[in-house]
């Protein structure tokens, strides 16, 4: 679907409503994944290894299964066999095999009575384990002695002579880099490390499973894609998707992490174990030590700059761990390291890399902070040796429509070079920077994502609007897709209602991921609605004995097009509705496609920081954020994914991080130890929202949930680094890491 | 488990010493519950003084000190303005302890007695020369704060006894606390250091100087408070006061902080405490 090209003239579009479900937030009536009971349920607990690596030599299950109250128990044997692929991956991670793979990996789990029990039972549990060595650091696990994961997983594209941990491999690119680096007059080379950080949403995975001896199930979860775990849960346990009808929850928090599967398929095979009921919460320390947090990574990147600025030439090279699985995020940080900019000579590659710790999961942008950081700050250095402004240098160079990206399509409509002026014009870059502070700024980029999905608008008796969407609501989504339902069918937003349908009652819908869903469920709400526009047409046409093409729907009303097509009083929506039974029948708009236009999306952040030089506390004073939304549906909601970006990057940038002892276990599974930044940590994050259309889109939209966070690790360490006077090239930059390079 | 409600400490008392198990004390519960709900703690008996007359009083005695009652939230002590006024850092550093939620329940006997080095309101209540009233099968006696703590998780109380009650003296000059920590609240000290001192005119007459987070327990460090003493708080007796502070620290590494980290900020602490508790006596 083609942009309408209008970006002005919208009734609904644009403005800022109330969220549908804001009510039942605030007042605690939304049913949130832990929130769901069923008579005769019992409550499921999981067991977890200890160890970093294990041989399972066996469990013993007898002590567990003779306590009171105790109704089953599940091992790897309770799950499908003969798993290829990534089902297989996700059987391994979900309930271990014949090896505990990291500190926390599922061994075996209980369904009993109570909470208790079931917390009792798994102390009962006897499992013989053999530690054998284990590898958390990307680095070491690439190392030729480094304990093997698992072998046979590496894909053809691994060069020859790797070691087996080494499971992926990309490279992309186009010129000469070797030339453009002789034509440069500086050339600086840098290594940079990031820690593997959480997504730390507030709700911790739950879920209320049931499963018959007929292979019929009911699953209630919380999940950024109900489909996805029909899907995935189906295989697991061996039955078939459409038998199992799963329904997304209310969900807190999700940023990439609830797109996986952890403890629904375990909750499936103990109710099918037990024939009742099985709920389980995974406590907080689980979800650090067993959901799917981000990759860690280790960086080389060069770059080759001439005195005006010209970015002559650059080259990275990316190396991502994402557990004791393939799948870590290693080629999108390596694609977006350089798409920012128009270059000649370019090369990027990248490593997945097995090693010790949980499967990692998407985390917003998943792959594209960490090459930021790495390149941003980079070019950071660069402008500070050379005197150059690190604004201008970024606009000199900044990839646009036309440009071929580092990583090889040619670039449509794109707006950096938009979001570069705004942030030149901004009173925060304008402003001198205040005595004692450093300024640091960054590009980000993600590519964001269309995806399989499905809308269907069913018409009321009385012209309200009910709104079905596969894609569950992790941003503000029910509320702008009822405003553009509602500027459709010009009617107030306030008479659509908006709400996530399970698997049983719509089109499959992919996750809501890749910053898709305003985009992709938006467009099939805008064509759901144009289809049933059309039907309400048609009814109208009917009445009036005229060409259903002689009729056009304008403010909530059927109109003749035109004077020759009659002389008839508009038709409300709501007369419409109410005589549907008796003109043709309920009224219904669909939409089902996969949207394949998504646009990419640009932002710039500026930072002022400071640094106690006394303890290398850091403060950050002053953040701006810039990006390009394409068009702004519901402002509030762009802005709070500004905002919520930005501070989820303050946090990885600062003070978050997996934290692994030299036995290989996590040291700080808690909100204590593992540091998201609080309140009053954050300065008022300002935002600016650029608005250049995305062609693929009827109202322009481009994703805005993940760009928000590619630029904030670089930002932040280009302030501090200017703050200090040494440049930091690892993440986190906890105080002691600031002091030490004080130090020299 | 067995869950008492007690009406006075000496039966508090006698219940933790007839009992064969696993012991804990409940009041604010801000230590107990997080510990019973992570599994690191079952107790059999949970003795819950907060139906003690009294617990809940912040009282001021005949000699111009205060007697602070076991059950005493921290917000009851921010809401104080006597307390306040006579034991500012006392009090600042009580609330820096968890959340406003936390600040409900959370009490200085509880931080005192679940013997964390890191416990913020211990160095202040060591540096104000606080004690504990401790009730007991032998009857009641009174304890120095910083004799209590043993070691992490370890205090000196014997089976069968209580705190309940924490008593500072008059108030006679100015005290203060200082934590780091790496955000800017919700968290657990790296190092944490208090500092209470008087003033005759701009002479510093007597202080006392803790740390905590830098070794098994809170310590009382007296070569600290020997450079405070008789300076006006010059750069040199600064700079002996750092030294001293980064001396006497015995800290581990883990992952909050290092050995070479804690030791140079108890010194940066203890300058800064230092000169907010100057100001504060001569104030």
């Amino acid at each position: 679907m083609a942009f309408d090209e209008k970006t002005e003239g919208f009734n609904v579009v644009g403005t800022r409503p109330d969220r549908p479900d804001g009510i039942d937030k605030v007042t605690g009536r939304a049913s949130y994944g832990a929130d769901a009971s069923k008579a005769g349920m019992l409550h499921g607990a999981i067991l977890r290894s200890p160890h970093a690596h294990a041989v399972i030599k066996s469990i013993n299950l007898d002590k567990a299964l003779a306590l009171k109250g105790v109704k089953g128990v599940v091992t790897r044997a309770d799950f499908a066999e003969g798993l290829t692929g990534e089902n297989w991956n996700v059987l391994e991670n979900v309930m271990a095999g014949e090896k505990a793979l990291y500190d926390g990996h599922a061994v075996a789990a209980v369904a009993a009575t109570s909470q208790l029990i079931a917390r009792d039972a798994l102390k009962l549990i006897e499992v013989d384990y053999e530690p054998i060595p284990h590898v958390t650091d990307v680095d070491k696990a690439m190392q030729p002695d480094a304990p093997v994961i698992r072998e046979g997983q590496a894909s053809k594209a691994v060069p020859a002579g790797m070691h087996p941990n080494v499971v992926d491999y990309h490279e992309s690119g186009h010129g000469d880099v070797e030339a453009g680096f002789a034509e440069a007059d500086l050339v600086m080379e840098r290594t940079f490390t990031t820690e593997a950080t959480h997504q730390g949403y507030i709700e911790p995975h739950a879920c209320l499973a049931t499963l018959g001896g007929d292979g019929r199930g009911e699953l209630w979860c919380c999940t950024q894609g109900h489909w996805n775990v029909q899907k995935i849960c189906a295989a697991l346990v061996g039955i078939e998707q459409s038998a199992l009808r799963v329904t997304a929850s209310e969900i807190g928090g999700g940023f990439g992490g609830k797109t996986a599967v952890f403890i629904e398929p375990v909750a499936l095979a103990l109710s099918r174990k037990t024939n009742r009921p099985v709920k389980i919460a995974m406590p907080r320390a689980d979800v650090f030590k067993a959901t799917g947090p981000t990759a860690s990574t280790s960086m080389d990147v060069k770059i080759g700059l001439k005195k005006d600025g010209t970015m002559t030439a650059a080259w990275g090279e990316f190396r991502s761990q994402g557990g004791a699985f393939p799948g870590s995020p290693f080629s999108f940080t390596a694609m977006c390291a350089f798409a920012p900019y128009a270059l000649e000579n370019v090369k990027q590659i990248g490593y997945d890399v097995m090693t010790n710790r949980p499967k990692q999961a998407a985390y917003r942008a998943p792959g594209s902070p960490m090459a930021a950081f790495a390149v941003e700050s980079l070019l950071d250095e660069m402008c500070n040796q050379m005197g150059l402004d690190p604004l201008e240098v970024r606009l000199k160079n900044a990839s646009k429509q036309g440009t071929k990206a580092s990583f090889g399509p040619t670039w449509d409509r794109i707006g950096l070079v938009e979001c570069l002026e705004a942030a030149k014009e901004h009173s925060h870059y304008a402003a001198p920077v205040p005595e004692g502070a450093g300024r640091g700024i960054s590009c980000g980029f993600w590519f964001n994502h269309g995806g399989e999905t499905s809308v269907t608008l069913a018409m009321s008796e009385d012209g309200t609007a009910q709104l079905m969407l596969g894609t569950p609501d992790i941003g503000g989504s029910r509320a702008s897709m009822a405003m553009m339902a509602a500027e459709e069918l010009g009617i107030p937003y306030e008479h659509v209602r908006a709400t996530v349908a399970d698997t049983a009652t719509l089109g499959y819908n992919e996750v809501s991921h890749g910053s898709r869903v305003t985009y992709a469920s938006g467009l099939a709400t805008i064509e759901a609605a144009r289809d049933t526009v059309k039907k309400l047409c048609a009814r109208a046409a009917a009445k009036w004995g005229i060409d259903e093409d002689a009729v056009v729907w304008r403010d909530g009303c059927a109109v003749p097009s035109g004077p020759n097509a009659g002389d008839f009083d508009p038709l409300p929506i709501g007369q419409i509705c109410r005589k549907m039974g008796a003109t043709g029948g309920p009224i219904v708009g669909h939409y089902e496609a996969t949207p394949e236009g998504a646009g990419v999306s640009f932002a710039v952040h500026i930072v002022d920081a400071t640094v106690d030089r006394e303890t290398g506390a850091t403060s950050v004073d002053r953040y701006t954020v810039i990006q390009d939304a394409g068009k702004a549906i519901h402002p509030d909601y762009v802005e709070g994914q500004y905002q919520g970006g930005a501070a989820q990057g303050i946090g990885w940038a600062l003070n978050e991080e997996y934290i692994y002892g030299e036995d290989g276990r996590l040291q700080n599974a808690g909100f204590l130890d593992y540091r998201i930044p609080v309140a009053s940590d954050l300065p008022m994050i300002d935002t600016v929202i650029v608005e250049v259309p995305n062609p693929g889109h009827p109202y322009g939209v481009r994703g805005v949930g993940e760009t928000s966070i590619c630029p904030p690790l670089a930002a932040i360490a280009n302030a501090v680094s200017n703050a200090a006077g040494v440049r930091m090239k690892d993440l986190p930059m906890r105080p002691s890491r600031i002091l030490d390079a004080l130090d020299g | 488990m067995r869950y008492h409600t007690p009406d006075s400490f000496e039966d508090a008392s006698a219940i933790a010493a007839a009992a064969s198990g696993t012991t804990r004390f409940l009041a604010g519960g801000t230590d107990v519950l997080v510990q019973l709900r992570s599994d690191l703690v079952e107790p059999d008996d949970l003795i819950d003084v907060k139906h003690i007359p009294g617990v809940k009083d912040i009282a001021q005695t005949a000699d111009g000190g205060w007697r602070i009652g076991a059950a005493v939230s921290g917000a009851e002590m921010m809401a104080h303005a006597g307390l306040r006024a006579a034991w500012p850092g006392v009090v600042e550093a009580t609330d820096l302890i968890g959340s406003t939620q936390i600040q409900t329940r959370c009490t200085m006997v509880g931080n005192l007695c679940n013997g964390s080095p890191a416990a913020d309101s211990v160095p202040a209540l060591v540096a104000a020369g606080a004690t504990a009233t401790i009730v007991g099968p032998n009857g009641t006696r009174e304890a120095a704060v910083e004799d209590i703590p043993t070691g992490p998780g370890r205090l000196s109380l014997a089976k069968g006894e209580v705190v309940s009650a924490l008593n500072l003296p008059a108030g006679h000059g100015g005290d203060a606390y200082l934590r780091f920590i790496p955000r800017t609240e919700m968290d657990i000290a790296v190092v944490g250091c208090g500092v209470s001192l008087a003033r005759d005119g701009d002479v510093i007459t007597s202080a006392r100087v803790s740390l905590g987070a830098v070794a098994p327990t809170v310590l009382l460090v007296a070569d600290a408070a020997t450079a405070l003493i008789g300076s006006r708080l010059e750069e040199a007796p600064l700079a002996q006061l750092a030294a001293a502070a980064s001396a006497a620290c015995n800290p581990i590494d883990d992952k909050r902080g290092t050995i070479k980290f804690r030791t140079h900020v108890a010194g940066v602490l203890a300058q800064r405490a230092a000169k907010i508790a100057y100001d504060r006596a001569g104030a």
